[in-house]
């Protein structure tokens, strides 16, 4: 009843998604390994990130490859600022008053948006170069289609070996894994935090624009399930591990869109709760993710 | 914490004014003002059980949204009007609630209704109160995400998104600062007993309570439970209160505005909650009409936000709290 050519398309676009959801959890799960911070505000970044290349991009007309670098410069900044204006001050109280503070940040953002945007959502159109529509047999696709599972790709194995080689990334893991021994260390502790949020945030809002190209809909308010189902990520891949996030990612994208697609039309309701019921089947049965290690309790 | 003076006393006391004082607003205050007092009362409820679990054990939950509509729906589809079901496509009664001839009256189709949602908490609590961490804002989070989407999809049950309405028009101010005493009175005596000793311990340091004897799944369970218990309450305050409940209205933004209240009153403390739902009400009140006069819609919940990072970053123990008392955390 379904055709193999259905199934892949189904199959790339489960994979699109999850392309998203995994850049997405890459920012969230270095930060969460850490500040042990739920990032809420990672969330807000993607509807900044969609809505300033809305403008850039699609009003002013920029070229492609500016507005990759600017929305990455915008979400960098963002970023920055949130880690200095709040976080920074935060740091070392209680964990929960992070979580507190970056749900006050996604709601503040988010209503700005609504604010002065609008409470309607616009429609985000891509140049033709991105948009034309390509038939091969089994498959149809569109240019931003390609871009996306490319540039993610891209930022991935980037990531990964900032996160293993650079020295940046080697004093985010030593952070992650002792804060005070790092700063002992002589680690530039606050530098690399701020570091930590610029390159998420960035990829964040990078993700934005791919969001808004790929799915032509932006709204004030499209950051918040897609932040939270990034964390789910996170915790289904296992939470401090950059491959688990990525993996996560991608299960999650195949999930949802493959649970769609071959359940009865019935349950396309259910898209979101299918996410959540993944989350809490995790929680159950292996609580540290696929690819996590056993949180150990220190003393 | 006096132990020997029977505080019960006070609480007698206090409820005999708190009585006079909700009669005498009842025969005073026109119908709008006794309107937001209702709502004042009903999320003083809702903050002050979310308190038991998000200030004294230092969970962090982000389902009380969840537990509400639980609550909401259990008590109406309980109290709705037989004549109204066959029209409005409700199920009547199965033989084991009183069968099809019955409506049951308010208070306790109320408490059945936070059974429902203390019953739930039990469900969703086992798998995510056993894992450290922040799993369980995630989770709680999630647990909303999935009851609004049943509350959607189960037409049969709850109508989808059109929601019921012509609920009875039940909920009055009596009843609402009676559940609120009653709130008070349960979450201060918990707290004021050997488990709230356990939990507070589970909060300051949950690995040094463990080593002390304290089972914190035990301890855990039993706040969220018990928060969960008297936001299905409130939840079913509000629904006959409003007449009319849809699955959207329990979003995010309604636990977002119980965080904030709590936050800003000053979670882990017993005046708190009150002070907190309401001066936010009181302030949802008086920015209303300049959201409405210039359009800008958003407007509340962007001062909500604005306040809360203000409270968090300033003056994290809340306007009721004293310097020296922690957030959970």
């Amino acid at each position: 009843m379904f055709s193999f050519g259905y199934f892949l398309q189904q199959t790339m676009n489960g994979v699109i998604l999850g392309c998203m959801y995994a850049l997405l959890a890459l920012g969230m799960t270095v930060v969460y390994g850490i500040l042990r911070l739920i990032n809420f505000a990672h969330g807000a970044l993607i509807t900044l990130g969609a809505f300033f290349t809305y403008f850039i991009f699609s009003q002013l007309g920029l070229p492609l490859l500016a507005v990759i670098f600017l929305v990455l410069g915008f979400g960098g900044l963002m970023g920055l600022v949130l880690d200095v204006v709040a976080y920074r001050k935060l740091r070392g109280g209680p964990e929960v008053a992070l979580l507190i503070t970056s749900l006050g940040f996604y709601t503040f953002i988010e209503n700005l948006m609504k604010m002065i945007i609008s409470p309607q959502p616009y429609a985000f159109k891509t140049p033709a170069f991105l948009s034309t529509i390509i038939r091969t047999q089994y498959l149809t696709f569109r240019p931003i289609d390609i871009f996306i599972i490319v540039s993610s790709i891209l930022i991935m194995i980037s990531f990964h070996f900032f996160i293993k080689k650079t020295k940046a990334g080697i004093a985010m893991r030593a952070i992650s894994e002792n804060l005070e021994v790092a700063n002992i260390m002589g680690i530039e502790v606050n530098r690399t935090i701020s570091l930590a949020f610029i390159i998420g945030s960035a990829i964040a809002a990078f993700t934005g624009f791919l969001w808004g190209a790929k799915y032509g809909q932006i709204s004030y308010d499209m950051g918040f399930l897609t932040g939270v189902k990034a964390f789910v990520a996170v915790v289904v891949g296992g939470v401090g591990s950059v491959p688990g996030a990525m993996l996560g990612g991608f299960i999650l994208g195949l999930a949802e869109i493959l649970s769609i697609a071959f359940l009865p039309t019935y349950f396309a309701e259910y898209r979101d709760g299918i996410v959540f019921a993944i989350l809490i089947l995790v929680l159950l049965i292996k609580p540290s993710g696929i690819l996590g290690m056993k949180e150990e309790v220190r003393v | 914490m006096k132990r020997e003076i029977p505080h019960e006393v006070w609480f007698i006391i206090g409820g005999i004014i708190l009585f006079v004082g909700v009669l005498l607003a009842n025969q005073v205050l026109n119908r709008y003002l006794i309107h937001i007092l209702i709502l004042m009362g009903i999320y003083s409820v809702a903050t002050a059980s979310l308190n038991l679990t998000n200030g004294y054990t230092g969970l962090f939950s982000l389902g009380h949204a969840a537990f509400m509509a639980i609550g909401a729906y259990s008590s109406t589809l309980l109290t709705f009007p037989l004549s109204l079901r066959k029209s409005y496509d409700l199920p009547l009664l199965p033989s084991i609630l009183g069968g099809p001839e019955t409506a049951w009256p308010f208070l306790p189709a109320l408490v059945a209704g936070g059974l429902m949602a203390a019953l739930s908490a039990l469900v969703i609590g086992v798998p995510v109160l056993r894992l450290r961490g922040h799993y369980l804002s995630v989770a709680s989070l999630g647990f909303m995400v999935i009851v609004t989407t049943f509350a959607k999809t189960l037409r049969g049950i709850t109508r989808g998104s059109m929601g019921i309405s012509a609920i009875p028009s039940y909920t009055n101010i009596f009843w609402t600062y009676f559940w609120v005493l009653i709130t008070v009175y349960v979450v201060w005596r918990i707290v004021n007993s050997r488990f709230g000793r356990a939990m507070l311990a589970i909060r300051e340091d949950e690995t040094a309570a463990q080593v002390l004897g304290v089972y914190p799944l035990k301890y855990k369970l039993l706040s969220f439970a018990t928060g969960a218990f008297f936001a299905g309450v409130a939840g079913g305050l509000y629904a006959h209160f409003t007449k009319a409940i849809r699955p959207l209205e329990f979003s995010f933004f309604l636990t977002f505005q119980i965080v904030v209240m709590l936050v800003v009153g000053g979670a882990g403390t017993t005046s708190g909650p009150i002070a907190g739902a309401v001066s936010i009400i009181a302030l949802r009140y008086l920015l209303k009409p300049v959201e409405e006069r210039f359009a800008l819609y958003g407007l509340i919940e962007l001062i909500y936000a604005g306040l809360l990072i203000v409270i968090m970053l300033w003056k994290p123990e809340g306007i009721m709290g004293r310097k020296t008392g922690r957030i959970g955390g």
